[in-house]
């Protein structure tokens, strides 16, 4: 290593560092922009593919779109969602197969959406919603269709 | 006019009226003890938030912003956090030498405090090889970390024990022939003397090149000897687990983050008396009016002043660069600090030998 070498290297040592150095500096000196969100009060715009939990999509006048086609259940990998039927009497007085409980464990789910692709009816959907933490396991397993709601008109 | 010095005297004074000698000495010992823990409590405090907004700055972050008005009361929050903690000790680990370790490191850094001159008059001690007994004083930290190494019988904590002794045998070497530089200036090693010697302008300015190439390697070297970024490989989070602390907890660990803290800012206030006058007033020559407006600053502001002024210098170079490898930091030593820190030791004495100095 040659004398000039060595002060070159050291030269050059000492400039890289101060272009960090400036970089920072500038930084620190301009704190107007802010890279972070103050995440309770200031949430992120979530990407449209985000996919948070599975929600069945209720109209105004509390229907779903869910036949009990049990299509979901058997796409699902992980066992995630439980379909409990039931009989129901309809006008004409024959039994028709509906929905009593569409049971959703949020703690085995990957959110791999298979179930939605699997629907036929498009009852169901990805939700954005990503704050899931709760104190007690049970709480993750959720009952999807609303109590009291029937299959939309029209549905089969 | 009302100034610590005045106050220290008057108390001095005081003391000695009313009892007698033996008894005061013994108040003065209590009442600079409690001083000094209050200032260790409060450096904690203080230097911790200012790293944590420093770093946010440099990195487009808001920082702690929930606790107190802009996150102020953060680091009280912390420290009862750690206060309330479990102190786990290993089951493996040397139990004596695991629960010495700390509290060396903290004595180690108590210790340093004496010779600082934080103002006029201000002083504990202002012995007579004041620079000598902080260099040597300093190594003693090192004990510290590498018995929190070999204790707590965990092969990460003993690398990064055995890193730090490297680290912190060879980064004495520069630190200490950079503070000769400014030694060999001056004349004397005592605190009063340095601070003294640099009425007319400070070192930085007064000791042309050589004083500047001490500055830097000084810097340098202390953000070695402190275990900082960029380095830090004796804690090294990303690799080694925080290294020598890796096995503490609780208060225990909270001794190891003080003394860390009051290291820095001890290392910085050597620096700010060796090169930027302690708490000299910034004088410029023959410029009387502009001087005579400068000693009403408060000399204990001016002391404070330079001293953050460095601390923050060397939390830039944390935020700033990346950690060396231990071969690269050796390299720098050996290779480059350590001559040039000879060579300019050799320029600095030419100079103080033929007067060239202001």
């Amino acid at each position: 290593m040659s004398a000039i070498q060595y002060i070159k290297d050291i030269y050059n040592a000492v400039k890289s560092l101060l272009i960090g150095m400036k970089q920072t500096g500038y930084y620190f000196t301009h704190h107007k922009e802010i890279i972070t969100q103050n995440y309770p009060e200031e949430k992120q715009q979530l990407a449209e593919r985000f996919r948070g939990e599975v929600v069945m999509t209720h109209d105004s006048n509390n229907e779903h779109k869910c036949t009990g086609c049990t299509a979901c259940e058997l796409a699902c990998p992980n066992g995630t969602i439980k379909i409990v039927t039931k009989f129901e009497l309809t006008p004409e007085g024959k039994k028709k197969k509906a929905i009593d409980k569409f049971v959703y464990h949020l703690e085995l789910c990957t959110m791999c959406n298979l179930c939605i692709v699997a629907c036929p009816t498009d009852a169901i959907k990805m939700d954005q919603a990503f704050e899931h933490s709760v104190f007690d396991r049970s709480q993750l397993t959720k009952v999807l269709n609303k109590p009291g709601s029937k299959i939309m008109e029209g549905v089969e | 006019m009302w100034s610590l010095g005045n106050i220290t005297h008057s108390i001095d004074a005081w003391l000695n009226e009313s009892f007698n000698p033996a008894i005061a000495l013994l108040t003065e010992f209590v009442i600079v003890g409690t001083m000094a823990i209050g200032l260790f409590a409060v450096l904690g405090l203080v230097l911790v938030f200012m790293e944590r907004k420093v770093s946010a700055y440099m990195q487009i972050r808001v920082g702690p912003n929930r606790v107190g008005p802009k996150g102020m009361f953060q680091t009280f929050a912390d420290t009862i956090k750690l206060l309330l903690k479990e102190g786990l000790t290993p089951t493996g680990s040397d139990k004596f030498l695991f629960n010495l370790a700390p509290v060396i490191a903290i004595i180690s850094a108590m210790l340093l405090l004496a010779p600082i001159a934080f103002a006029k008059d201000f002083q504990m001690w202002d012995l007579n090889i004041g620079v000598l007994y902080v260099s040597a004083i300093s190594s003693v930290a090192v004990i510290s970390i590498l018995m929190a190494g070999w204790s707590s019988n965990n092969k990460y904590s003993l690398l990064g024990a055995m890193r730090s002794g490297a680290q912190i045998v060879s980064y004495e070497l520069s630190a200490g022939l950079s503070i000769l530089a400014i030694v060999v200036l001056v004349g004397s090693l005592k605190m009063t003397d340095i601070v003294a010697s640099q009425e007319t302008g400070w070192w930085l300015f007064k000791g042309h090149i050589p004083a500047l190439i001490a500055f830097v390697i000084f810097i340098i070297a202390a953000t070695a000897e402190t275990n900082r970024a960029p380095f830090d490989l004796a804690e090294a989070e990303s690799e080694l687990t925080a290294g020598f602390h890796t096995e503490y907890s609780g208060m225990r660990f909270a001794l190891f983050f003080l003394a860390e803290y009051v290291n820095i800012f001890i290392v910085c206030a050597i620096g700010a008396t060796l090169f930027l006058g302690g708490w000299m007033p910034f004088h410029i020559g023959q410029w009387t009016a502009f001087n005579h407006l400068m000693d009403f600053i408060p000399s204990s502001l001016w002391f404070f002043g330079k001293t953050f002024f460095l601390i923050f210098l060397i939390m830039w170079f944390r935020w700033t660069f990346p950690r060396l490898r231990v071969d690269q930091l050796l390299n720098l030593e050996w290779k480059y600090l350590l001559p040039i820190s000879m060579f300019n030791l050799l320029l600095a004495t030419a100079i103080a030998i033929l007067g060239w100095h202001f």
